[in-house]
């Protein structure tokens, strides 16, 4: 299970934070830091995992934007640097050639797809389709059950 | 202000509009939010941004509070305040705005003022309260976009205490004909039941229907649910094997709808959590893997892909083949595919090559053979992350041959290291392995000296406690005892000589501890010399209080009685308490000041050990609360017992690691110290190891030798001359792959055993002098081939059974096996006929077989051991095959383990010409040892030629000196409490049997005679003693599959040397 995901910039200022099980704002703040130190420390051609207390750290580089995860002890690396990218699609897909201002000035947007994509440090949907159509459900946010009961069915 | 504020609200349409649409961002720019982060982006200095967020902050609180601010401008209000809370200033005024946003805004509102709390408040934030009746409402709403929000601010962030509140509303969403609703509830759920696991327990049958749900993604779903419960109890899911199973073909053969695919992989996701479900499943339970080798074979033949995602599924199925029961063809495969993760030139899957390799070599030592160059390599990595995790690699293939090279390089990294964690980590590592194979005392010494410098005060307090103990008690021969000891006070001495300023406290407590025990052993050390050095410690100001308390305790007590303390100590006087009567007027003053400062008094160090040991009495007993009321009584044994206590891994190189994080590591001490002891004096004396040695694979030697034989994998160059560096590398590999190979011809028929250097230092004779391989497989060590005369005459240890070979049922149940006999020479008394010279007393019981001693031209000696109920006699045949008579037989018997007494002196007399001559003693054990062995050397004459002698010795399992212990639950219950020497082990179960436990425990009844006192339901409590009356109490439990047994004792060692004959027990079972 995930147990947080932060996205931060080169210059170290923090453009999203994700905690999945609870953390005190202290705890926060220390995690925060020290993962802008590990992670922006790193040479170009190391791998993108880390260890941090008992945690697995995954993280990857997308353009100036770091994105960096906290996993528990049997969870797979490979799998999360693939969620890390899999988010970077969505991302992607919803606001067309994403950029770090994208994610400054529409962070909340951000976390909406977070959202839809992962669930209590889980993936809850794969899929790019049905994220983005999921988001766009919510961004118009007409239909109701009733509508949808009288749609037909597929 | 307010000026601004109506700006905004015209512009408000505009943004609406367009922030329906995914991909803008150009409109922001012109909003509130986008001014104020262009107005932090233009700032220079911290202190401006300060001031400017400040300002921003007021500005915000003053519009929150105003009764006109309208639901619109509230959530635009809420995201600047989100983005303020992100830069790191706190906003807590706006918290209960937001949870009003969630109670009465618009769906859209809501939106923004759920994502607001939940950045907001942590899961004990009082104001979480108001948030539960939003929850309710929107879980009943008919909008199901407030559905999922509900949800999703449930799964993220709820009260624990609230849980029930909702629960009936979150499970009425299983049914919901969408599926995002009901994939969304699942994970609620799931998310529960990881908080508050007994609050979802009636609705475990409502997870099955999640798990058959059409929707493959609310399946997905549901497995995470399952994961953990079949984390917790293997057992109660084995049934939907056969379901996982089909799920796994159906989604690799691409059954599922190309929506979930990920980059042209089928669900990759979904596989993985079906692959460590499957693993759980099948660990330890041959039948159940058997259903899956199939699917984990077409999963390993479809990953071919080269993506990460393909690595990620193989990584997963590569951990899962090596963790079921065995199956040669897929671990053959599997290793393959670790070849492929190590071989490769991405870093990501180089990587997690060691890992999987860290994972699986203690079973498949080959493979880190094979792979040994590009070990090596990553050994000397730039990226000091692969290095760790090489180096954790290398601690699991640590033997006593190759440990000097690992250590150094273990602390050649803690010498550059940074991070205090992996420092910790490290440094306890290094200690057990230096505890565990050291090869002589200055070496150790040496390593623990380092050890101690670079763990500082950061490591665990047991590296320096458990230092100490060894020191202090000692280990075989009080003569290396001493040498150890003096060694630590010479280089103690030069230490403090040097720079002591620059060592950590915890160094300079053990220091002061050596120092004020030990210096006098050290003849021509002045007493002076010692206390000057002590007396500048003193004197230093960094020093801590709690260090100056100790150390001034030493020095009084080195300066009581410089006579007393020069004598060479008898081997148990370091145990007990020095009398010191007098007090020395001049230190006074540092104690008194120490103890003003609040520094602990000073205690006596067996009053701390006691100590020590009352603390691991109190927080690991499991009878403390139960026994002897009830021991099947509820959830406090269960929590309480041994099993969740010990780590219940496979490898016991990762559970040592892991009782070093949980701290409580008593049993790594106990059972690793006089391994340490006799390991090092064993590879010096026997000359016979080296032999052993020469039998180890060729592979071994060198590795060029290696690329030969083992052809495709090697990527060693066999035959072009190497290169200066190349060969520098090899000769690492040989000196940090040395002593691998000999049990590699084991690793695919199973697993091997999971701690078997613990039982190195009992194995005495040459046969078993390369431990490890010994216990896996003794046909891969030859037998010896001694140039002595005699011939080691000792009851086959693969074989425990048939030591024992008689007529009395109630000490032996199953003599069907008979061992061969080990030296089939022309042996004129048959066993038969010697075993009709047992003494009359002797006749009706079980003796084991009579095995030949030592035979010269003249005098063949053979030997067996017969047990009694209250005693083991060894008898001894002299068989005189000459034609004249002999004269003055002696026999001396002696070992280190045993205590013998002679019946007849040792005197035997004479034995007549071509006639036997009979000599009994009684065996008792002076120190438990798997194997114990008895030296002995003959003695005689005839009438006319002069004396002669021969050697000859005696082995016997410790399992003949185990008698049942008969006794109460009650008694058991005391008793266990007062026993300070445990170890922990999971054994494997006899599962082939309706009961598993009773069965296994019948079995070790019947092969080791111990007493079964009761079984209440998982779990079962075993009494034993060892000769004379020396307890060991047993209890067992069921835990996921295997017996996790904890023995405890009041004897060393026996706990350590009982376990290793259970595991014999129930593996041959």
């Amino acid at each position: 299970m995930m147990r947080f995901l932060l996205l931060f910039s080169r210059q170290g200022k923090l453009r999203l934070q994700k905690w999945f099980t609870p953390v005190s704002d202290r705890e926060k703040k220390k995690v925060i830091r020290d993962m802008m130190l590990l992670v922006l420390a790193r040479q170009p051609r190391s791998c993108n995992f880390l260890h941090w207390r008992d945690l697995k750290i995954v993280y990857k580089r997308y353009a100036s934007l770091y994105f960096c995860s906290g996993l528990e002890n049997n969870d797979n690396e490979l799998l999360a640097l693939e969620v890390l990218h899999r988010y970077v699609e969505l991302l992607d897909k919803y606001f067309g050639n994403v950029c770090e201002l994208d994610l400054i000035f529409n962070f909340e947007k951000a976390y909406y797809i977070l959202d839809e994509f992962l669930m209590g440090g889980e993936v809850l949907e794969t899929s790019k389709v049905a994220v983005s159509d999921s988001m766009e459900e919510a961004d118009t946010l007409q239909e109701t059950m009733e509508e949808y009961m009288s749609k037909p069915t597929y | 202000m307010s000026d601004v504020v109506e700006k905004t609200l015209t512009a408000l349409p505009g943004l609406l509009s367009l922030d329906s649409q995914p991909g803008s961002n150009k409109l922001s720019s012109s909003s509130k939010l986008g001014n104020l982060i262009r107005g932090i982006t233009e700032l220079t200095s911290k202190h401006e941004e300060e001031k400017l967020i400040q300002r921003e902050l007021t500005s915000i609180k003053e519009q929150v509070s105003s009764p006109n601010t309208s639901m619109r401008q509230m959530k635009e209000l809420m995201v600047r305040a989100i983005y303020c809370e992100m830069l790191g200033y706190e906003a807590s005024f706006s918290y209960i705005h937001a949870i009003k946003l969630a109670q009465q805004g618009t769906a859209r509102e809501k939106r923004v003022g759920y994502l607001a709390v939940s950045l907001f408040l942590n899961e004990s934030h009082e104001l979480l309260l108001l948030l539960v009746n939003t929850v309710l409402k929107d879980l009943q709403s008919t909008n199901l976009i407030e559905v999922c929000m509900a949800l999703t601010v449930v799964g993220q962030i709820f009260p624990k205490d609230m849980i029930p509140a909702i629960l009936p509303l979150v499970e009425e969403k299983l049914n919901h004909p969408k599926e995002i609703i009901r994939r969304k509830a699942v994970l609620a759920l799931y998310k529960f039941y990881l908080i508050a696991p007994n609050q979802v327990q009636h609705i475990h049958n409502k997870f099955r229907k999640a798990l058959c749900d059409k929707d493959p993604g609310v399946m997905t779903a549901s497995l995470h649910i399952y994961l953990q419960l079949i984390e917790e109890n293997p057992e109660g899911y084995k049934d939907l094997t056969t379901s996982f199973v089909t799920i796994l073909k159906q989604v690799v053969g691409g059954k599922l709808p190309m929506d979930f695919n990920y980059h042209s992989v089928p669900a990759p996701w979904l596989q993985i959590q079906l692959l460590r479900i499957l693993c759980l499943l099948g660990k330890n339970d041959q039948s159940t893997s058997e259903i899956m080798y199939e699917v984990l074979d077409e999963s390993l033949r479809r990953a071919e892909i080269n993506h990460n995602i393909t690595y990620a599924i193989l990584f997963e199925c590569v951990k899962c083949i090596y963790t079921i029961h065995p199956k040669s063809e897929l671990l053959e495969k599997a290793a393959k595919c670790i070849g492929n993760f190590v071989l490769s030139p991405k870093i990501n899957l180089k990587y997690l090559g060691l890992k999987a390799l860290t994972y699986v070599v203690q079973q498949d030592p080959k493979l880190a053979l094979q792979h040994q160059m590009t070990i090596i390599e990553c050994l000397d990595h730039p990226d000091l992350i692969i290095k760790r995790e090489t180096l954790e690699l290398l601690f699991r293939i640590t033997n006593a041959q190759n440990v000097t090279v690992i250590v150094d390089k273990m602390l050649e990294f803690l010498r550059i290291n940074k991070d205090d964690y992996t420092t910790i980590d490290l440094v306890g590592k290094v200690a057990e392995l230096a505890e565990k194979y050291a090869p002589d005392n200055e070496w150790f010494i040496e390593t623990m000296s380092t050890v101690f410098s670079v763990g500082g005060d950061t490591m665990q307090p047991d590296i320096p406690n458990s230092f100490l103990k060894l020191l202090s008690e000692g280990f075989d021969s009080v003569e290396e005892d001493r040498k150890l000891r003096l060694f630590a006070v010479d280089s103690y001495v030069s230490l403090l000589q040097g720079e002591p300023g620059k060592l950590p406290q915890r160094f300079l407590q053990v220091i002061s501890w050596v120092l004020g025990e030990y210096s006098c052993l050290r003849a021509d050390l002045e007493v002076d010399t010692v206390l000057r050095l002590l007396a500048k410690l003193l004197d230093m100001k960094t020093t801590s209080s709690e260090t100056k308390s100790w150390r001034a305790q030493e020095l009084q007590h080195l300066s009581q009685d410089p006579e007393l303390r020069a004598r060479v100590l008898p081997r148990h006087t370091g145990l007990e308490p020095l009398e010191v009567d007098s007090s020395l007027s001049f230190l006074d003053g540092f104690v008194s000041e120490a103890l003003a400062a609040g520094a602990a008094p000073y205690k006596p160090r067996h009053q701390r050990q006691e100590e020590l040991a009352q603390a691991k009495a109190l927080s690991l007993e499991p009878y403390g609360l139960s026994l002897p009321l009830s021991m099947s009584s509820c959830s406090i044994t269960d929590r309480q017992s041994p099993t969740l206590l010990s780590i219940s891994s496979g490898l016991s190189g990762n559970s040592n690691d892991l009782s070093h994080k949980g701290g409580s590591s008593s049993l790594r001490l106990d059972g690793v110290k006089r391994v340490w002891g006799r390991e090092g004096y064993l590879a010096q004396r026997e000359p016979a190891e080296e032999s052993a040695h020469v039998e180890v694979p060729s592979a071994l030697r060198s590795p060029s030798q290696q690329g030969g034989a083992d052809g495709s994998h090697s990527q060693t160059p066999t035959q072009t001359p190497t290169p200066e560096p190349e060969l520098e590398k090899q000769q690492l590999a040989s000196s940090l792959f040395v002593g691998l190979g000999s049990h590699s011809s084991v690793c695919l028929m199973g697993k091997s055993e999971p701690t078997p250097q613990r039982f190195r230092r009992k194995a005495r004779s040459p046969a078993s002098s390369s431990g490890a391989s010994e216990n896996i497989s003794h046909s891969l060590v030859s037998p010896p081939i001694t140039g002595l005369a005699a011939a080691n005459g000792s009851c086959d240890e693969e074989l425990p059974d048939s030591d024992v070979k008689g007529s009395s049922p109630s000490l032996i149940g199953d003599d069907a096996l008979v061992a061969a006999d080990p030296a089939p020479r022309e042996e004129p008394p048959k066993d038969l006929l010697l075993s009709s010279y047992l003494p009359a007393e002797l006749s009706g019981l079980s003796h084991s077989e009579i095995t030949p001693l030592s035979s010269d031209q003249s005098l063949d000696l053979s030997a067996c051991h017969v047990q009694k109920e209250g005693d083991l006699v060894l008898v001894v045949f002299i068989y005189n095959s000459s034609d004249s008579d002999v004269q003055q037989i002696l026999l001396q018997l002696d070992s280190e383990e045993l205590e013998v007494s002679c019946e007849c002196d040792g005197a035997v007399g004479g034995a007549r010409g071509h006639s036997v001559a009979v000599c009994q003693y009684s065996l008792s054990v002076k120190r438990p040892s798997v194997h114990v062995e008895l030296v002995g050397t003959v003695s005689y004459q005839f009438p006319a030629g002069t004396p002669q002698s021969g050697q000859f010795s005696y082995k016997l399992p410790l399992s003949s000196f185990i008698r049942p212990l008969t006794l109460s639950t009650e008694e058991y219950g005391t008793m266990w409490l007062d026993f300070s020497h445990d170890t922990k082990q999971n054994l494997t179960l006899i599962s082939d049997d309706p009961e598993p436990l009773a069965a296994s425990l019948s079995v070790l009844k019947k092969k080791l005679q111990l007493h079964v006192v009761e079984i209440i339901g998982m779990e079962g409590i075993v009494a034993c003693r060892l000769l004379q009356d020396q307890p060991c109490l047993m209890h067992c439990r069921l835990h996921a599959g295997t017996l996790a047994v904890w023995l405890r004792s009041p004897v060393p060692d026996l706990p350590d040397c009982l376990m290793y004959f259970c595991q014999r027990a129930l593996q041959e079972h």
